[in-house]
């Protein structure tokens, strides 16, 4: 008789699926809130880039809907341990809207319609590694899960993907957001399990 | 729209794991607006990521908790003073 079972190891496409250290899998989108679910109309919507030179780019709604767009499939990892794995999005890789900033910055500081804050190096913005996703599931992204536009970088823990994102900051200096602040860790890899301060 | 907070009291527990009194009972006063009123009153998001505690006048961040493994993260910069019920030091001789 084996004494290892099949499930020890799991199956592909559900069990077989390699989850980062601590996490499970789930199936349905949980939805944290640090505050209010803020409504933006898409008439006064704007998304901009501001460089350590305090140069602004800015992107309205048409602007946005202008440029290609993509659409990655994508692992969410949640620092509350849920993971949701193959996740359907459109939205405008970093890459396209970076392509002409000029900037000498390694920090990069996301900022959301009601003030949430969540930073990281801006590299990882950078290279098919990070999205403003503005549809899930073919259908437009509703204000729970961050709608009109929220940020992805699914590489990090899901606190770093910015709902509501409105803007980034680029920066010569590391500057803590929300929860890095409070406690959770600077960088977030859900893979080293860099969860708080000190993992 | 559905109400997506619980009030104050939701603070009471993990507050209590740090502090003698009940500070659901202080009244706080909102460093964004001045408002002030009960710590039971805010209106309380989480509890994960972390507990955030809002001022029910202006929605401003008035506190956040954050229990990790082995430490309690506690920000009160959004809260300008905290004003907490004593017995009055006199009666006790």
């Amino acid at each position: 008789m084996a004494i290892v079972s099949r499930g020890f190891f799991g199956r592909r496409g559900e069990g077989d699926v390699k989850l980062p250290p601590g996490q499970y899998l789930t199936h349905d989108f949980p939805v944290l809130s640090a505050g209010p679910t803020p409504r933006i109309g898409l008439d006064r919507w704007e998304f901009t880039i501001d460089t350590e030179l305090g140069e602004t780019h800015r992107w309205s709604w048409a602007d946005l809907m202008a440029l290609p767009s993509e659409t990655p499939t994508l692992d969410l990892h949640c620092v509350t341990k849920w993971s949701k794995l193959g996740t359907g999005w459109q939205g405008v890789s970093l890459d396209v809207l970076m392509e002409d900033v000029e900037t000498a910055a390694e920090y990069a500081l996301a900022y959301s319609y009601g003030g949430y804050t969540t930073n990281l190096p801006l590299e990882d913005l950078l290279d098919g590694k990070a999205w403003v996703a503005y549809k899930y599931d073919g259908d437009d992204l509703t204000p729970p899960h961050g709608g009109p536009a929220r940020l992805l970088v699914p590489h990090l823990y899901l606190w770093k993907s910015a709902k509501w994102v409105r803007g980034i900051r680029l920066m010569n200096e590391d500057w803590p957001g929300f929860w890095e602040t409070a406690g959770y860790h600077n960088y977030g890899d859900p893979w080293l399990e860099q969860r708080y301060q000190g993992d | 729209m559905s109400i997506d907070y619980l009030d104050g009291n939701a603070l009471a527990g993990p507050l209590g794991e740090l502090f003698a009194v009940d500070l659901t009972v202080a009244v706080g006063t909102c460093a964004g607006c001045g408002n002030s009123g009960p710590v039971a009153g805010l209106r309380v998001y989480g509890p994960a990521p972390g507990l955030v505690g809002r001022c029910a006048g202006c929605e401003e961040v008035m506190v956040r908790l954050v229990r990790t493994p082995d430490a309690v993260w506690l920000d009160l910069r959004g809260t300008l003073s905290l004003r907490i019920p004593m017995p009055d030091d006199q009666q006790g001789g």
